[in-house]
């Protein structure tokens, strides 16, 4: 019967929890290093991709994306997708007319 | 009559399992409803800390040269710790959601508690911070206000004196012996400077402290998932407040992870 059904998502494995987290631990040194070092116009690049990195292990092992839906997939895009259109013609405008600020 | 007992047999299908609402067919499709609309809102929860982040991004593109200057100001040290602790939570929150995955009820309500607790740690690092902060006049408000350029100033002075007595709070200069607002060698330039850092500071008042709220809700929400966790009220076919719980968590955890570089480490390369 359909009510008997289990969600069929399996806990992972405990292994994977504590490899992520040194993954994060080892990557939050780097970014620190990193930002100590003087890439010039590169330093904000740099920091935001180690953060991305840091943010995409999150969102696919501790929020469990790997075994999401598309359907959660679409929301998580979405939600990136939104906040580039909000930063990104934001700053095309603030960028081509300077004096705005 | 036989059309009352049909009523109650499909009724009675429809509860077979006790924690299936009644307008849902399975678990498993309760499950997916729950966790959609948990991400749903995060969607909503990344474009409100979006807001704060374009404020930051576009007034560090403008004045990026006095936002590192003011960047330095911040304790790299307090906020490498408190990633560290922050991290750590988003770990024992993994496994407490893991532990009510494979029906471990006890070890879900104390991973969560223990989650609490490492949240409380961050909180507490963050209290010193903040107090810290508002001893060296970083705060934007009475003690940051007018004529700002000496104040910047004072500030400067305050973290070199503070380096040199291992920051005892005796230790801050009297502000009667930093230069007065008017004094014609900080001019014009001196004073937008001051004010284009005074923005830094309100940037990283709000946007720490917003992420800070969102912890204080985690810690009364998770307190109530593991009130329920110790009552043996989760199961591997039913857990969905836990795992959302979690993601909450996750999220803040998040925000945290960009916040670091972008207020701490902006000006790191240029040594303190």
């Amino acid at each position: 019967m359909a009510t008997t059904e289990h969600p069929t998502h399996q806990p992972a494995s405990l292994s994977l929890y504590f490899i992520t987290f040194g993954m994060l631990m080892l990557l939050t040194i780097l970014t620190i290093f990193a930002g100590f070092q003087n890439f010039g116009m590169w330093s904000t690049p740099i920091a935001l991709g180690i953060a991305a990195v840091k943010a995409a292990l999150v969102v696919v092992i501790f929020m469990h994306g790997y075994s999401s839906s598309p359907l959660i997939w679409i929301i998580i895009l979405a939600s990136m997708f939104f906040l580039t259109i909000m930063l990104g013609l934001m700053l095309s405008d603030y960028v081509s007319r300077g004096w705005l600020l | 009559m036989s059309a009352i007992k049909e009523t109650e047999q499909d009724h009675g299908q429809h509860h077979h399992h006790k924690d299936l609402a009644h307008h849902f067919d399975t678990l498993e499709q309760q499950h997916d409803a729950n966790t959609l609309g948990m991400w749903a809102f995060l969607l909503t929860e990344v474009l409100f800390f979006g807001g704060l982040f374009a404020a930051y991004t576009i007034y560090r593109y403008k004045y990026s040269a006095v936002f590192e200057e003011a960047s330095n100001h911040l304790d790299i040290k307090l906020g490498a710790i408190n990633t560290v602790i922050l991290i750590l939570s988003s770990l024992t929150m993994a496994l407490a959601v893991r532990c009510s995955q494979t029906g471990s009820s006890l070890w879900t309500g104390r991973w969560l508690l223990i989650t609490i607790g490492f949240g409380l740690m961050f909180l507490g690092v963050k209290y010193f911070e903040w107090k810290h902060d508002y001893h060296i006049h970083l705060m934007p408000g009475k003690d940051w206000s007018g004529k700002d350029w000496w104040h910047w100033q004072y500030a400067k002075q305050a973290k070199e004196m503070e380096a040199h007595s291992k920051g005892a709070e005796h230790s801050y200069p009297d502000r009667n012996t930093v230069p007065p607002d008017n004094d014609p060698k900080f001019g014009v330039k001196g004073i937008q400077e001051s004010q284009q850092a005074r923005l830094f500071f309100l940037l990283y008042f709000c946007m720490t402290s917003l992420h800070a709220l969102h912890m204080l809700v985690g810690f009364v929400l998770i307190g109530i998932i593991a009130y329920f966790a110790y009552q043996g009220a989760y199961s591997p076919e039913y857990y969905s407040p836990v795992e959302n719980i979690g993601l909450y968590w996750h999220f803040v955890d998040i925000v945290w992870i960009f916040l670091f570089p972008l207020l701490y480490l902006l000006g790191a390369h240029m040594g303190h």
